[in-house]
């Protein structure tokens, strides 16, 4: 299978995956990007069944739910509790998370 | 172990605990203990809540004791590890949430705990619920609790898993494109997905937040019935969820079908489909006839796109629902230089295989250049879709159909193929996309004693009408599930 798809026509390049690891701020190992276009290609592949649908003057469905938006006072509900919010921080300083230095 | 007590339904179990013959205490004790068992060989806990259930079960016997208890106090559940719970260790069963302790209940968890339910544990499932086989979790598959070879389904693969092994009463799980129905056909219990909106999704780790949703586990319809009615209704901390009322769902359990009519998709009993399947869903159909139901036969014309639609829609919303995982202000925090290589590299080390195959599947539909030609047309397939449905709605009231085209497959038959994996949810996926609720109730077993599921798929908010169908057909088939020799 994993040859066959391989051999099968590439539905995106090398290239383009690196670009989309980097939309998606995902390091990969020269290992993964291959395996990526190849199971990415896969699916692209096994998706372009969709186009056998004529679907120019049918509507997208974003949401499935009942419509409209319930709105609500602009009120706060829940109590501060940067403490407890900070419990699980990688780093933190005071009551910050830390990060790596971002400007140089 | 003695009285094994983990082994009653919750109805049962509720009306023991009420006339005081047995306390939680007693029963938490039992599930426990079989946890104990089991555990080494099945895995269906990422964590186990000794202590916190044991002081839960001691609170719900007091409350007990005052009388006028709720129906799930004292109750033992399992609880998907995708539920925020205050205080226990919550991992969506990935390395990047290793170590995330929430310091808030989800909506639901925060309903069932004032109900008095008690939370035996954490429930295993495919790392942020992707995948059909909880072989994607950081802390290794479960496996399934009639064959130890075999694996549970998924996501939702822990908890369907330690309900059928009697580890728990009841259990939560999530529902993104099968992931209760499918791991509860597998493993021969009851699993309801509701329809979407119908239960808050505060505090539940979000996938791809227009198809999930949260649903029970359990050992008979009335059972998952029960849970979905303490777990269902309005929250104000979850926009999308409906403000409907929300119907005592016991009550439409009358064990009467006459004049149903039942909608059989001709697209759902396919070539290549398990014989033994379709064999044993027709005969539970035939059943049902004989009770006074009526088949008709319907066609769900676009149900061969629905795996390709949602694999655009599901993978584009978990890539945005995912960003926010980048090592910052939870989980796991990979060491850099810099900002960017913190974000890479976290994400990098604590994603698994699978979620880095999904959020790059879902950031390429969604980039420039290719959001028309992949995630527009999956969401207007998604509309046909939802016609079919609405179309075949307008001459039946219910639609049954076989939850997979297979009974449980072997662990690692289907990790190298993602997409035969996918291709399990082939049955399942549309109910996601068209927001209907759906359910799989235990119809009989192959030859190997792996259990089959009968899907019964309502309009939107007919909870109630499923319910029926599928209580009637239990109470009456005469099958019952043999216990799982563990």
């Amino acid at each position: 299978m994993l040859e066959s798809s391989a051999m099968a026509q590439e539905k995106i390049s090398l290239e383009q995956v690196r670009h989309v690891a980097r939309l998606a701020r995902l390091e990969l190992t020269p290992e993964e990007e291959r395996r990526l276009q190849i199971d990415m290609s896969e699916m692209l592949g096994y998706v372009d069944k969709l186009n056998e649908l004529e679907t120019d003057m049918v509507e997208p469905t974003a949401q499935v739910g009942e419509s409209g938006t319930p709105v609500r006072e602009d009120v706060v509900t829940n109590r501060p509790a940067a403490e407890a919010m900070l419990t699980n921080a990688p780093a933190r300083e005071g009551f910050f998370f830390k990060v790596p230095k971002i400007i140089e | 172990m003695g009285s094994d007590l983990n082994r009653l339904t919750i109805t049962e179990a509720r009306d023991r605990l009420r006339r005081r013959e047995i306390t939680s205490r007693e029963l938490t004790r039992d599930c426990l203990e079989r946890i104990a068992a089991v555990e080494p060989r099945l895995n269906a806990f990422i964590t186990v809540c000794e202590d916190e259930a044991m002081a839960q079960a001691e609170e719900a016997d007091r409350r007990l004791g005052q009388g006028d208890a709720p129906n799930l106090c004292g109750i033992p559940l399992g609880i998907k590890d995708i539920y925020c719970t205050r205080g226990v260790r919550t991992t969506c069963a990935s390395r990047i949430l290793g170590n995330f302790t929430p310091p808030f209940d989800a909506t639901v968890i925060e309903k069932l705990r004032a109900e008095g339910a008690v939370f035996v544990g954490k429930a295993n499932l495919d790392e942020f619920a992707m995948g059909s086989s909880t072989e994607n979790s950081a802390f290794g598959p479960t496996r399934n609790p009639y064959d130890l070879e075999r694996v549970a389904g998924g996501s939702s693969g822990g908890s369907a898993a330690a309900v059928a092994a009697d580890e728990c009463l009841a259990a939560l799980g999530t529902d993104t494109g099968g992931s209760i129905r499918l791991p509860a056909s597998f493993c021969g219990v009851v699993g309801i997905k509701p329809t979407y909106s119908r239960v808050s999704r505060y505090g539940v780790i979000a996938y791809a937040s227009t198809l999930d949703q949260v649903g029970p586990f359990a050992r008979t319809v009335r059972d998952a019935a029960m849970v979905l009615r303490a777990a269902a209704g309005a929250d104000p901390r979850d926009s999308t969820c409906s403000a409907r009322p929300v119907p005592d769902y016991e009550r439409a359990l009358t064990g009467e079908v006459r004049g149903m009519r039942i909608g059989v998709p001709t697209e759902y009993f396919v070539e290549g489909m398990d014989a033994t399947v379709e064999r044993t869903v027709r005969d539970a159909l035939k059943k049902l006839e004989a009770m006074g139901a009526r088949t008709v036969e319907i066609s769900l014309p676009h149900t061969g796109y629905a795996v390709a639609a949602y694999y655009l829609i599901a993978t584009a919303e978990a890539s945005a629902n995912l960003a926010r995982y980048d090592g910052v202000r939870y989980g796991m925090r990979a060491s850099a230089d810099n900002n960017i290589e913190l974000y890479n590299r976290t994400r990098a080390q604590g994603f698994g295989a699978e979620v880095k195959r999904r959020i790059m599947l879902g950031t390429f539909a969604l980039s420039a250049g290719y959001y028309d030609a992949y995630y527009l047309k999956g969401q207007k397939v998604r509309t046909l879709i939802r016609r079919d449905f609405e179309r075949a709605f307008e001459s039946c009231d219910v639609v049954a159909a076989p939850v997979t085209p297979t009974t449980a497959f072997r662990l690692g038959e289907k990790t190298d193929d993602p997409l035969q994996m996918y291709l399990s949810d082939i049955f399942t996926i549309s109910v996601n996309l068209a927001g209907l609720p759906g359910m799989s109730v235990p119809c009989g077993a192959d030859g190997r004693g792996m259990p089959i599921g009968l899907q019964l798929i309502g309009p939107p908010f007919a909870e109630e009408a499923i319910l029926r169908a599928g209580d009637a057909w239990e109470r009456s088939s005469g099958f019952a599930r043999p216990a799982p020799q563990l």
